[in-house]
């Protein structure tokens, strides 16, 4: 039962909408948040707080790429290959990752530390190549950049490579 | 090089600006929330916006006032509005930049425009990616509301209005309007057949205005400083006002620049981009964002406003400019974007979500030198079935890339299919991409 030790969290969530169903992505959100994924026991709860069945929530569920449907390393490695990316060098990081972790897009290493997904755009198209990692956004990549980036998080669980509120480029006053 | 005010990007560039409520105010922020709730009904805040000419930012460009004055007065129930910071066409960062680094701009914005439509109710639907920009924007909020700018009985008007941030989960479609009120009302995120428009029949049905994040962040500038004014900036009558533009691929320096609209393609990429960053010369350039069909040098001195880039066959979109160097193949990219479309196709209309599948797999098959003669009709036959036949204009979207590098660089198709030839035995059935 994960929601009951969010009562407030979700008590705050429903309060926000008119209809219960527009809760549903910001509890996925929540449950995923929680448990690195969405299980299948939180996909029921979710039903029962908002009074939809199972299958209405596995079928919105199934519509957004953000929802892992099972467990997932540590970090997840989110790394773009749309178009704007490609042309600054994201396949040649992609190849690297993959060698450098033995993993393949949707597999994690061994020591459950990292998965591996290439997505789409990510809206960071100016300061290519990127990925994201969990919650942060790493741009600007390069080899030497990656290395420390997985060198950080295996060590210390964050990087302080990881980008803050965004402006590009700096201003020039600064 | 031309200096320009910027207008949106003002605060941000200074130094050592956070986007707090408090330097937001000593920049003047939330004197035009103030001047609206003194001195404005909610019909001279419309037509105020009506008179600045001011368009929608994010792809569409349709006048924003005009959009407003849809929104039924006698209307008994509640109305909403929601912010679109979606921000998913590929090449377009802007929105990002907006709501990180000066929240509160676009957030007055947005209790501006509740006032003058009738809201008490708004969302700002962020794509689920932007963690950041959700927890800054939350952080903005509750200042905002301690301040009584947001919230119950507002600066002691007695309107009420309150303004919730709304996580997406990943999917390019619910940047489309309808399909982002299916979003928000907890379903799938798939477009509705329109009319009725959200005008009328928006989110749970009620009068609903779905508006950009960099059209909310106008707002309060055209209300301090008068319809006119804005008016004159740009390119007027059409377009008018500035426009962050997105700058990404082979350029010096890409990045967000604000510019008056209309300035030309060659000024923005050369003197604000700093030109290409290799001695490769410029190839081919994308004008507004994925969905809008490439143009060549010599669109170059096509000038930076909707009316101009429509009539050079192409479209300001969403604002993202990404140059491509000589060497790069349109081929390739037209793959590269069309596999993000197939992607994201999200399957309601039969043209598109087999048509996407189609494209991709005929583009990959040319690509890899495995192209059969007739690809290249069979591609503009698989476009021409698909634009206009769905439901929302994805459809139109992903047939641009393919189309306009057919037409600007039939040659390089026509080249990988003549290799095919001669590598292959005719006839030979190839095997088809899986993905
Ligand atoms: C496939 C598709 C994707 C879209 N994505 C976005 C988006 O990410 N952000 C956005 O503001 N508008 C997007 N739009 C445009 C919206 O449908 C809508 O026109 C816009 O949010 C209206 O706001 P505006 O008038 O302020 O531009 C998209 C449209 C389509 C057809
Ligand atoms: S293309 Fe990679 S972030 Fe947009």
């Amino acid at each position: 039962m994960i929601f009951e030790q969010l009562q407030n969290e979700v008590t705050a969530i429903l309060a926000r909408y008119p209809v219960k169903r527009s809760a549903l992505l910001p509890l996925l959100n929540l449950a995923q948040a929680r448990e690195g994924y969405v299980s299948e026991p939180a996909m029921r709860e979710i039903a029962k707080l908002l009074d939809l069945t199972p299958p209405q929530v596995f079928e919105t569920v199934t519509f957004y790429t953000m929802f892992n449907l099972k467990p997932i390393g540590t970090f997840h490695l989110q790394i773009c290959k749309s178009l704007m990316c490609a042309l600054v060098g994201s396949d040649d990081l992609v190849a690297w990752i993959k060698n450098q972790l033995d993993i393949g897009p949707g597999q994690t290493t061994s020591d459950n530390m990292f998965t591996l997904s290439v997505v789409e755009c990510l809206g960071s198209c100016g300061t290519g190549p990127m990925m994201q990692v969990n919650d942060d956004y790493y741009e600007q990549l390069t080899e030497e950049k990656l290395k420390r980036i997985f060198d950080d998080l295996r060590r210390d669980g964050t990087c302080s490579l990881k980008s803050g509120p965004f402006m590009y480029p700096e201003s020039a006053a600064k | 090089m031309a200096q320009y005010e910027k207008i949106l990007l003002k605060n941000m560039e200074q130094p050592g600006y956070s986007g707090s409520l408090k330097e937001y105010e000593q920049a003047g922020g939330y004197q035009a929330l103030k001047k609206v709730l003194k001195d404005f009904s909610p019909d001279a805040v419309i037509d105020a916006v009506k008179k600045s000419g001011l368009r929608g930012r994010g792809g569409a460009g349709f006048p924003t006032g005009v959009k407003w004055g849809f929104i039924p007065k006698d209307h008994p129930g509640p109305k909403y509005l929601c912010c679109n910071a979606d921000e998913s066409e590929p090449g377009t960062f802007k929105d990002r930049q907006l709501m990180e680094r000066d929240p509160h701009q676009m957030l007055e914005g947005m209790v501006i425009t509740c006032f003058a439509i009738g809201a008490e109710t708004a969302y700002i639907y962020i794509r689920g990616e932007f963690r950041l920009g959700a927890q800054i924007l939350w952080r903005a909020l509750d200042e905002a509301k301690a301040a009584g700018y947001v919230g119950e009985n507002l600066l002691g008007s007695g309107k009420t209005i309150n303004i919730y941030v709304h996580q997406g989960a990943g999917a390019y479609i619910c940047g489309e309007e309808t399909a982002l009120l299916e979003s928000l009302e907890g379903k799938r995120g798939m477009p509705r057949f329109k009319p009725p428009f959200p005008a009328t029949h928006g989110l749970y049905q009620k009068p609903t205005v779905v508006n950009n994040v960099e059209t909310m962040a106008n707002i309060p500038h055209i209300i301090n400083n008068g319809a006119e004014w804005f008016a004159s900036i740009g390119s007027p009558p059409k377009s008018t006002g500035t426009r962050v533009f997105c700058l990404s691929g082979h350029v010096k320096r890409p990045g967000n620049y604000e510019v008056p609209m209309g300035i030309p393609f060659r000024e923005f990429i050369y003197d604000l981009g700093g030109g290409m960053r290799s001695d490769k010369p410029l190839k081919g350039f994308i004008p507004g964002g994925a969905s809008a069909p490439f143009l060549k040098p010599e669109h170059l001195d096509v000038k930076m406003d909707f009316e101009s880039v429509a009539l050079a066959g192409s479209m300001l979109g969403s604002g993202g400019v990404t140059v491509m160097e000589e060497g790069t193949s349109m081929v390739w990219a037209a793959l590269r974007l069309m596999e993000f479309f197939y992607h994201e196709s999200c399957g309601k209309c039969t043209p598109c979500r087999e048509g996407s599948s189609w494209l991709v797999q005929t583009l990959q098959r040319i690509w890899q030198k495995k192209g059969r003669q007739g690809d290249i009709e069979l591609l503009e036959e698989l476009c021409g079935n698909i634009a206009g036949r769905t439901v929302c204009a994805f459809g139109e979207a992903e047939v641009g890339p393919v189309l306009s590098t057919i037409k600007h660089w039939r040659h390089e198709y026509e080249a990988l299919i003549q290799e095919a030839q001669v590598a292959l035995p005719p006839n030979k059935e190839l095997p088809v991409f899986s993905h």
